[in-house]
């Protein structure tokens, strides 16, 4: 137990400091409704414009409103940047530190991002669920509600799915971190990542509104994992054996981006302490 | 040295200290373009799937997606300084550097910084103007160029005043950033479709609270040669970018407001 | 007149604290409690035209709130500063355009353009006539040996070269007063001496008012003509530094190397601090008996290899009168 303390350490004083920022989280959660009221009202404009292909649409118009509270909800589980404290250790040089402590610096890294996403991630989705959620239907606008899960097992599925979700978002920051250590610099990186996220997570548009032929190919990258298949879980558009196969998958890439990112540190840091940088 | 040319120095000097780094600034322009690119996909996929929206074709949608583009990428350029402010002046506390020089502010910051990636979103929105042009078959009479250049200034005024707005914001609290994005990043977006696919008090807001249809929505309309289907007046079409001026002159008066503020607090 | 008038100042600052452990780290998200900090509760000083003050006080205690408000960053909440005629904060752009500052650790440069592009925009942005310009900065660059900086980006230089490079930076408009805030902070020893020769010949030969704050005393020992010390908001001394030595840490030390096993000594008005070997340290009060009195009674009865007289260190001046006055708490 005594080994793990470290670890629980780094998490919960990331976590605290982030928790710390009110206004980050009440301006992050206003930029969520913003978004998030676009969405809806694009989205209703389309299926509402044209019945028939709405009625063919793998997603229905409420789904796909539950979807966009969903994804705006967990925007801050979207592997978007790495982990800014990362990048700033890299400017100052304070990365040389981590090395010097008897703790293993992925493990510590991986913890320290999961604290300063889920300190960012629990006010934003609890404002959320209170405006898209309860909010709504209390005011008369079921119709762009944040609907409550499909069943219980899918409430209980999605759980599950969620927060793998979260590991496998966190060794995506690992990548990413890896690639600012490795580099020295963060905003390329940063850079190439946004156009990935917003689109391959599904945070733009939920995957199964892109055209059928691209599905399957959507649905295995890995970036499916973060939003997309929780989601689909969430109201049941993956149930039964489908979706056990989307949490395998989820499982499968946070386990292979772990396996890398472990070994590709241990290589970039090897380098820097031959450069001595 | 008056204002302007002291901005061109600023300018001269901007650049020169990006061209440090040349690979850097190519990188980035490159990344800008793609990643705001990527962005239209969605909205091809949606008309792929429903065909057209409310009488909108996709052809139209990229006139009003290039458009808006244009006008972000431009302000995105001139205003970054305001952009940065609370992290990189506020935190830090350059910003006293700012107030130590006898010059205004507002025009140092605009003088901090002019980033030659922000031409990736230009760029690739001109790509895109390119196509809705031919898609629609339109034709650029004079006037219409015109209009057009017009529109872009209303839209550089309109995302100046919110970058302004945001660094008004920094000097409360420079947490909140993110909250400006979805009014700057935010406002990109929602100005990429045509105003009818909102909600009534959705409509209202971006017309006379923040005035985003009037440097976006209504102007195009007029280039394109439509009447508004929600019953705007057609001679007010063109006259409506006058508001993104308006907008930014509320906005420094914010920032004055602001810059008192923090020189009575110190933080 | 004098050139820099503050009277009664006084500045409060409210903070945000936060309860400590989760439950505090939710609570502060919806409910977060102030607490207000009186920085300044009373600061007054003159200064006159070409004098160099030195600004000390331990952190926390009122120095930084004081530049601020006298360079015209920041507005007080009463009291009254006048600086050749103008009020700071409320004529701030027309104030800073005859004022320069340094602060040690930000630089004002611009991190990837060569010095010399620096110092060009910051001719435009002061709107100093060319022509001028030209003959102050080339002899800025010659006192601050510059010549070979130049061209270098800002950010290759070293922290020496570029305090230098700042100096000059602060003074291309010609100022009459200069802000100093931690000019030597982190630099090697060539490099503090090569800007303290400067600050004081900038002060005698071109009448330059300079304010420093600093932490490192030796500047103050070497510059400064009169100290103000800093504490609690207040000004809790106004002296020519010599005075201050007197009121607080009079004593002297005498340090003997005996020939054989030092004695015991029992004299008027002196103490032994330490005994190592066949040395000892003796503290003695110079109004009780002097140095050459000590010398000569301590010469007539024992064996002596060496003997040298010190005053006490400059900081141990100052930690003691900080101690004396409970300013450390601040």
């Amino acid at each position: 137990m005594d080994a793990l303390r470290p670890y629980a350490a780094a998490f919960s004083s990331r976590f605290l400091l982030m928790m710390q920022y009110r206004a980050a989280a009440l301006a992050g959660f206003f930029t969520q409704c913003w978004f998030g009221a676009v969405h809806v009202m694009v989205l209703a404009a389309f299926y509402l414009g044209a019945p028939e292909a709405a009625a063919e649409s793998p997603l229905s118009l409420s789904q796909a409103i539950t979807y966009t509270w969903l994804a705006q909800g967990l925007l801050a589980v979207l592997p978007w940047v790495g982990d800014p404290e990362i990048a700033d250790g890299v400017r100052t040089g304070a990365i040389s530190y981590d090395r010097l402590r008897p703790v293993d610096a992925y493990t510590l890294w991986y913890v320290r991002a999961a604290g300063w996403m889920t300190a960012r991630l629990i006010p934003r989705v609890a404002l959320m669920i209170l405006a898209a959620g309860i909010v709504l239907p209390l005011i008369g606008q079921d119709q762009w509600a944040w609907q409550p899960p499909a069943s219980l097992s899918a409430a209980l599925l999605f759980t599950l799915s969620e927060t793998l979700a979260i590991a496998l978002a966190c060794a995506i920051i690992m990548l990413i971190n890896i690639v600012v250590v490795a580099t020295l610099n963060a905003r390329g990186v940063n850079i190439l990542m946004q156009p990935l996220v917003v689109i391959f997570t599904g945070n733009l548009l939920p995957l199964s509104l892109y055209p059928d032929a691209m599905r399957v190919a959507l649905l295995v990258q890995p970036f499916a994992g973060t939003l997309d298949i929780p989601n689909r879980i969430y109201f049941a558009a993956l149930a039964g054996q489908m979706a056990w196969l989307g949490i395998s998958l989820q499982v499968f890439w946070t386990v292979l981006f772990i396996a890398v990112g472990r070994w590709w540190l241990g290589r970039v840091m090897a380098r820097l302490e031959v450069q001595g940088g | 040295m008056n204002a302007l040319a002291l901005l061109g120095r600023y300018f001269s000097a901007s650049m020169r200290s990006q061209m440090q780094y040349p690979a850097s600034a190519i990188m980035l322009t490159t990344g800008q373009l793609a990643s705001t690119a990527i962005e239209i996909v969605s909205i091809w996929a949606l008309f792929d799937r429903f065909g057209a929206v409310k009488g909108w074709s996709f052809g139209e949608v990229m006139f009003f997606y290039a458009l808006i583009g244009i006008s972000f990428s431009f302000a995105d350029f001139l205003t970054r300084g305001f952009d940065v402010f609370g992290t990189d002046f506020v935190r830090t506390g350059a910003f006293d550097r700012l107030l130590l020089r006898p010059r205004s502010a507002a025009l140092q910051l605009v003088g901090h910084d002019f980033r030659i990636s922000r031409f990736g979103r230009f760029f690739q929105a001109a790509i895109i103007l390119t196509i809705a042009t031919s898609t629609l078959n339109f034709v650029w009479t004079p006037q219409a160029a015109l209009l057009a250049l017009w529109t872009v200034a209303g839209g550089i005024a309109f995302f100046s005043a919110l970058f302004v707005l945001q660094a008004v914001m920094a000097f409360w609290t420079v947490e909140s950033l993110e909250a400006v994005n979805a009014l700057t990043y935010g406002g990109v977006y929602a100005g990429q479709f045509p105003l009818s696919l909102y909600a009534r008090w959705f409509r209202t807001f971006l017309i006379f609270i923040v005035p985003l249809a009037c440097v976006a929505y209504f102007p195009v309309l007029a280039i394109l040669g439509r009447s508004d289907p929600l019953g705007a007046p057609d001679w007010f079409l063109p006259l409506a970018p006058v508001a993104g001026f308006v907008f930014l002159g509320l906005a420094f008066l914010a920032w004055r407001f602001g810059v008192s503020k923090y020189t009575s607090t110190g933080s | 007149m004098p050139q820099i008038l503050v009277q009664d100042l006084a500045k409060t600052y409210r903070v945000a604290e936060r309860d400590p452990g989760m439950f505090g780290a939710v609570r502060g998200l919806v409910r977060r409690r102030w607490r207000t900090v009186q920085a300044l509760k009373d600061v007054s000083f003159s200064l006159e035209r070409g004098e160099l003050l030195g600004f000390i006080g331990p952190n926390g205690a009122g120095k930084s709130t004081t530049i601020k408000i006298l360079s015209g960053i920041l507005r007080p909440d009463s009291g009254r500063v006048e600086i050749e005629g103008l009020v700071p904060y409320a004529d701030r752009i027309k104030h800073v355009g005859r004022i320069g500052v340094v602060f040690g650790q930000r630089t004002q440069l611009w991190w990837d353009l060569p010095v010399i592009d620096g110092f060009d925009l910051l001719r435009d942005i002061y709107r100093v006539d060319p022509k001028r310009y030209r003959t102050t900065r080339d002899e800025l660059v010659a006192m601050l040996r510059l010549e070979k900086l130049l061209d270098q980006p800002v950010r290759q230089l070293s922290l020496g070269q570029r305090m230098r490079a700042e100096i000059a930076a602060a003074l291309l408009h010609e100022p009459s007063i200069l802000f100093l805030d931690e000019p030597t902070i982190g630099l090697d020893a060539p490099s503090k001496l090569a800007v303290r020769e400067f600050v004081k010949k900038l002060n005698q030969e071109r009448g330059v008012t300079v304010l420093l704050t600093t932490h490192d005393m030796h500047d103050i020992e070497a510059l400064a003509q009169r100290v103000i010390v800093i504490g609690h908001g207040r000004v809790l001394a106004d002296s020519p530094f010599e005075a201050l030595r007197a009121n607080v840490l009079a004593e002297r030390r005498l340090f003997v190397d005996f020939a054989g096993d030092p004695p015991t000594l029992d004299l008027p008005g002196v103490e032994v601090r330490k005994r190592d070997g066949r040395s000892l340290e003796l503290a003695f009060d110079p109004r009780i008996t002097t140095a050459p009195a000590l010398i000569a009674a301590i010469t007539a009865r024992h064996a002596v290899e060496d003997i040298h007289v010190e005053q006490p260190a400059i900081e141990e001046v100052i930690a003691k009168f900080y101690d004396l006055h409970g300013a450390n708490e601040a």
